[in-house]
C-alpha cells in the first residue's frame, strides 16, 4: 500500500469504541443555575458544607469569563453553558452486592471496549471502579483493600463515609476558585474516586477506574482525590473511551493528588476519548485539571499520560513540590491527527529544598493535528538545590501538522539548575528505508520508529497500561507516514 | 492613557519643514496608533515580567534640538571601536556624518533621505517595523527626529565598518533613534551600533532598526548597548532577508535600568541565514528583557540563535525567544539556545523558548538552561591555586566570551572583554 493510501486509510478509519448503550437514565434538564447546583447536591444527599462550598465555586463561577481560560493555542466555538445537563445517572435499581449483579448492559459495554470486569478481577488483580457516566456503577476489590485501610470508592460514598477526609482535602490542591473549567467543576461535580492510603502501607494492587461518557449532552465533571499518607505507596490507572456522539461534550474534570511525607503517588492516565470524525462533528472538548502536591518530605508525584483521543485536549497535570527533596515526574505521549487540537503539559512548582523534576513530553502530529506543549518549571527563593530536566520532543508526520513548545522557565535561585531541551522533526526517511530494507514493511516499520520515539515514557506505564497504550499508538497512527 | 504616555504623545508636533507629506501622514498613523494602544503593560503576554510603571515617575520631556554633549565620551566609544566610518547622533539627531560615497556607501538623516524618491522609503519606512504590531514602534514612527538613512550599494564592500553611535543627553528626556539599513544585493559590511550616555542621562531611549538585505548580501551588525544605570531602552529591530542573504546580529547589553529588546527576524528567500547572539549583564536592580521571533518564511532558510545572561544582584533577565516555521517552508534549520547564569540568590530569571512548526521537513532545537558555575570546575580551578574569587570571575568570563568571541571585529571585541571582566563581581580581583 502506497503511503498516500496508507494515509487515506487512517483518516477514514472510523471510531473503534463508537457505540451506544441503551439505558435508561436519570438526567436532569439542560441549564445551571444555583438550584441546579442545589439539586445536584440534593440528588447526592450531601452534607451542608459540600453544598456550601458548591455554591461558593458557583458564585464564583459565575464572575469568571470564558474567555480568560482562551490562552491556549486551541480554538473551538463557543460552549453554551445553558445547553448542557449538569447530572445523568443510570436509574438505581437495586443496592448491588456483587459482580452479577450489575445491569448486564453495562457489563455488556465493558466487554466491548475490552474492560472484562471479571476477567480483570481474576486474572490481572486490578481493582476496577466502574465510572458509567457520572456515578460509579460497580466497585470491586474493596474488601481486599480494606483489609489494608485503604479506601477507594466513589467521591460520593467518600463524602457519606468519610466527611473528615474528603473535607480535609478537597479543593486543598486545586481550590474552587483556580481556573474557569475546575471552578465549574467544583460546583457540578457529579462524581468521582476517591482514594486513601494509610500510613506506611504500600497498595497491593493498582487503582483502576474506566470512565465513559455514554449519555447524549451531558457534560462531565469528574471529581478526583487522592490522599496517600505519610510513606505510603499507590498506583492509580485512569483510562477513557467514549461512544460515538454528533453533539458537542465538554469533559472538565478535576484531580487532586496529595502526598504527604516519605509517599509517593503514581498516575497513570490513558485517554482515548472521541476525537470527531473526519468534519470535526462529534468531538469532546477535554478540559482537565489537575495537579499533586508533594507536601512532606522526600514525597514523590509522578504522573504519566497517553493522551490520542478528544477534539480538543487542554491539560496540565502539575506538582508543587513544597516538601523537602520532594520529586515530580510528567510523562506524556500525545498524539493528534485529523482536526485533533492538544494544549498540554504541565508545572513544577519548586518550594522546598532540594526538590527534583522531570518532564519528558513526546508530541506526535499528523494530519491537519496541532499539539502544542505548554510547560512551566518554577523555582521559588528558597528552593536551594531545586533541579528540573525538561525534554519535549515534536514528531511530525505529514505537511498540514503543526507543533509547537512553549516552555516557561522561571527561576528566583542561584543555585538552581534547570535544563530544557526540544526538538521538532519528522520521522526520519532513512531510518523508515533502513528499516524497509531489511524486509520490514511501511506500517510496522513506522510502529517501531514511533514506539521507540515515545519509548521514554512508555517504560513509566503500569504494564497494564502499557499494552493498551502502543495498542492505541498503533490504531491512531499506523501507516500515517510514507 | 497613562501620564507618562500622555506625556510622550504631547510630544507630538507637526512634520518639521521640508518633510515629505507622506511621512507626515506616517506620524500622524503613528500616534492614533500610539494613542489607542498606549505604553505596554504587564497584562500583555509580552509584557507580562517586564513592567514600565517605573517609567511613569519619570517627567519625561522632549529631547532639545541641541542638548549639550560629553565629547569624551563619543571619544571613548570610537576608540573601541578602531578605523571606522563613525557618525554621532545625539537624542536620534544627527550631530556628524562622514562622507562614505567613495566606498559605496550613504549614511544621511533619514528626514532627508526620505524626500528622496529614489530611495524609495515611503514604501519601505515601517514596512519591517510594523507600528501596529508594538505601540513603541508607532510611537517611533510619529516622533523620530532626524534619524539615519544607511545604503549600501550593490556589490560593494566598504573596508571600514560603519559606526553609529547614538548618544542620549543628559536630563529626563524621550528620543527615538531611527534607523534604516538597506544592504544591496551581494554586499558586504559591516555596522555597529552604539547606544550610550552620560550619568546625568535618566530619559527613555526608544530607538526602531529596519534591516533589508536583498539576494545575497551578507551584513555583520552589531548592536551594544551601554545606556547610563537611570535610562529606558525599549529598542526595537526589524530585519528581513531575501534570497541567499546572510544577516548576523550580535547584541551586548551592560547598562540601562530597564532594558527591553524586541527583534523580528522575516527569513524572506531561499537560502536566507539569520544568525541572532545576545550576551547581557544585569546587576543591581537592572532588568534586561530580550524578545526575538524569527519567522522562516521561506523554504531552505536557517537560523542560528544564541543568548546568554548574567544575573547579579537583584538583577532580572527575560529572554523570550520565539522561532515560527510557516507551511510549506520545508527544509528549516533552526536551533536556539538561551543559557543563564545565576550569580547571586536574589536574581530572578524568565525564560520563555517557543517553536511554532507548521511544516514537517524541519530539523528545529531549542535548549534552554538556568545554573549556575559548576562545582566541579570551580574545584579544579582552586586545586591549582585559584582563590574562590578569581576562579569564579574566570569561569564567569569564559561563559560570556563565548558570545562576545562572535563579534567580527577584533578591536570592539577585546574592548567588551575587559567591560565583561570589569563588570564581574570580583573583577578587579581577577
Amino acid at each position: 500500500m502506497s503511503p498516500s493510501q496508507e494515509i487515506e486509510k487512517l483518516a477514514e478509519r472510523e471510531y473503534e469504541h463508537g457505540f451506544v448503550t441503551a439505558i435508561e437514565s436519570d438526567t436532569v434538564a439542560p441549564g445551571l443555575d444555583e438550584a441546579t447546583v442545589r439539586l445536584i447536591s440534593e440528588k447526592k444527599g450531601e452534607p451542608e458544607w459540600l453544598l456550601d462550598w458548591r455554591l461558593r465555586a458557583y458564585r464564583r463561577w459565575t464572575e469568571m469569563r470564558e474567555e480568560d481560560a482562551r490562552w491556549a493555542k486551541v480554538a473551538f466555538p463557543p460552549i453554551d453553558y445553558q445547553a448542557i445537563s449538569y447530572y445523568s445517572a443510570p436509574k438505581p435499581k437495586k443496592q448491588l452486592e456483587s459482580m452479577d449483579e450489575v445491569d448486564p448492559e453495562v457489563r455488556a459495554t465493558f466487554e466491548k471496549l475490552g474492560i472484562p470486569l471479571q476477567e480483570q478481577k481474576m486474572l490481572s488483580g486490578v481493582a476496577v471502579d466502574a465510572v458509567f457516566d457520572s456515578v460509579s456503577v460497580a466497585t470491586t476489590f474493596r474488601e481486599k483493600l480494606a483489609e489494608k485501610g485503604i479506601l477507594f470508592c466513589p467521591f460520593s460514598e467518600a463524602v457519606k463515609d468519610h466527611p473528615e477526609l474528603v473535607r480535609k482535602y478537597l479543593g486543598s490542591v486545586v481550590p474552587y476558585s483556580d481556573n474557569f473549567f475546575a471552578t465549574l467543576n467544583s460546583a457540578v461535580f457529579t462524581d468521582g474516586s476517591f482514594v486513601y492510603v494509610p500510613p506506611g502501607v504500600r497498595c497491593p494492587m493498582e487503582l483502576s477506574t474506566y470512565f465513559r461518557i455514554n449519555e447524549a449532552n451531558t457534560g462531565q465533571f469528574e471529581r478526583t482525590l487522592i490522599v496517600a499518607d505519610e510513606g505510603s505507596y499507590v498506583s492509580y490507572l485512569e483510562g477513557c473511551t467514549a461512544p460515538m456522539r454528533d453533539e458537542n461534550q465538554l469533559h472538565a474534570a478535576v484531580v487532586e493528588l496529595v502526598a504527604l511525607e516519605g509517599a509517593q503517588i503514581k498516575y497513570s492516565t490513558v485517554q482515548n476519548w472521541y476525537p470527531g470524525d473526519k468534519q470535526g462533528k462529534g468531538w469532546i472538548y477535554n478540559f482537565v485539571t489537575k495537579r499533586g502536591a508533594c507536601r512532606g518530605r522526600r514525597s514523590k508525584i509522578s504522573w504519566t499520560q497517553v493522551e490520542t483521543g478528544s477534539a480538543i485536549t487542554w491539560k496540565y497535570p502539575s506538582c508543587i513540590l513544597q516538601g523537602e527533596e520532594s520529586v515530580g515526574e510528567f510523562y506524556s505521549v500525545a498524539v493528534t491527527n485529523n482536526r485533533q487540537q492538544a494544549d498540554t503539559g504541565t508545572k513544577m512548582v519548586h518550594i522546598g529544598k532540594n526538590t527534583s523534576s522531570t518532564i519528558v513530553s513526546k508530541g506526535i502530529s499528523a494530519g491537519h493535528g496541532q499539539q502544542t506543549y505548554r510547560g512551566l518549571v518554577e523555582v521559588n527563593r528558597k528552593a536551594t538545590g531545586a533541579r528540573n530536566f525538561s525534554q519535549c520532543d515534536s514528531l511530525l508526520i505529514g505537511d498540514r501538522c503543526g507543533a509547537h513548545t512553549f516552555p516557561y522557565i522561571e527561576s528566583r535561585n542561584a543555585s538552581a539548575k534547570i535544563e530544557h531541551e526540544a526538538t521538532t522533526s519528522r520521522l526520519a526517511d532513512d531510518q523508515l528505508f533502513y528499516c524497509r530494507q531489511r524486509g520490514i514493511d511501511t506500517e510496522d516499520a513506522v510502529a517501531l520508529l514511533v514506539n521507540g520515539f515515545c519509548k521514554e515514557v512508555f517504560r513509566e506505564l503500569p504494564m497494564e497500561f502499557a499494552v493498551e497504550a502502543s495498542k492505541l499508538l498503533e490504531v491512531t497512527l499506523e501507516g500515517a507516514v510514507g | 492613557m497613562s501620564a507618562a504616555a500622555e506625556a510622550l504623545a504631547r510630544a507630538f508636533a507637526p512634520a518639521a519643514e521640508g518633510e515629505p507629506a507622506w511621512l507626515a501622514e506616517r506620524r500622524l498613523e503613528g500616534l492614533r496608533l500610539f494613542e489607542a494602544a498606549g505604553l505596554p503593560h504587564t497584562k500583555l503576554e509580552d509584557w507580562r515580567f517586564t513592567s514600565l510603571d517605573a517609567l511613569e515617575s519619570l517627567e519625561l520631556e522632549p529631547a532639545p534640538e541641541a542638548a549639550p554633549v560629553d565629547s569624551g565620551l563619543a571619544d571613548a566609544v570610537r576608540a573601541e571601536v578602531g578605523p571606522a566610518l563613525c557618525a554621532l547622533f545625539v537624542d536620534g539627531r544627527e550631530r556628524e556624518i562622514p562622507a562614505g560615497e567613495a566606498e559605496g556607501i550613504s549614511l544621511e538623516p533619514l528626514t532627508r533621505a526620505a524626500g528622496n524618491d529614489a530611495l524609495g522609503l515611503q514604501g519601505r519606512l515601517g514596512a519591517l517595523a510594523d507600528p501596529k504590531r508594538r505601540s513603541l514602534t508607532a510611537l517611533n514612527a510619529a516622533l523620530f527626529a532626524g534619524g539615519a538613512s544607511l545604503e549600501i550599494a550593490a556589490d560593494a564592500r566598504p573596508e571600514r565598518p560603519i559606526h553609529l553611535v547614538w548618544l542620549q543627553s543628559d536630563g529626563a528626556h524621550a528620543a527615538h533613534p531611527r534607523f534604516a539599513i538597506r544592504a544591496g544585493a551581494g554586499s558586504r559590511a559591516c555596522v555597529i551600533e552604539h547606544y550610550v550616555s552620560g550619568p546625568g542621562a535618566r530619559g527613555l531611549c526608544n530607538p526602531v532598526t529596519e534591516i533589508e538585505l536583498e539576494p545575497g548580501a551578507r551584513l555583520d551588525h552589531v548592536v551594544v548597548q551601554d545606556q547610563s544605570g537611570d535610562v529606558f531602552q525599549l529598542g526595537a529591530l526589524a530585519a528581513r532577508g531575501e534570497r541567499d542573504s546572510e544577516l548576523r546580529t550580535t547584541s551586548v547589553a551592560l547598562g540601562g535600568r530597564l532594558g527591553r529588546w524586541d527583534v523580528y527576524g522575516t527569513l524572506a528567500g531561499e537560502g536566507a541565514r539569520l544568525e541572532l547572539n545576545g550576551l547581557y549583564l544585569a546587576r543591581a536592580r537592572q532588568l534586561l528583557d530580550h524578545h526575538t521571533t524569527i519567522d522562516h518564511a521561506a523554504p531552505r532558510t536557517t537560523s542560528e540563535e544564541s543568548f546568554k545572561g548574567i544575573l547579579d544582584g537583584r538583577g532580572h533577565g527575560v529572554f523570550h525567544g520565539r522561532i515560527h516555521v510557516r507551511p510549506d517552508a520545508q527544509q528549516i534549520e533552526a536551533a536556539q539556545t538561551h543559557r543563564s547564569l545565576l550569580l547571586s540568590d536574589q536574581a530572578r530569571i524568565n525564560a520563555k523558548p517557543q517553536l511554532e512548526i507548521y511544516a514537517d521537513d524541519v530539523r528545529c532545537s531549542h535548549g534552554a538552561t538556568v545554573g549556575q558555575l559548576d562545582v566541579d570546575q570551580l574545584f579544579y580551578l582552586r586545586a591549582r591555586g585559584l582563590t574562590l574569587a578569581r576562579a569564579r570571575a574566570l569561569l564567569t568570563f569564559g561563559f560570556a566570551r563565548e558570545i562576545c568571541e562572535r563579534i567580527p571585529l577584533a578591536p570592539l571585541r577585546e574592548a567588551l572583554e575587559r567591560r565583561v571582566l570589569n563588570w564581574l563581581p570580583a573583577g578587579d580581583d581577577a
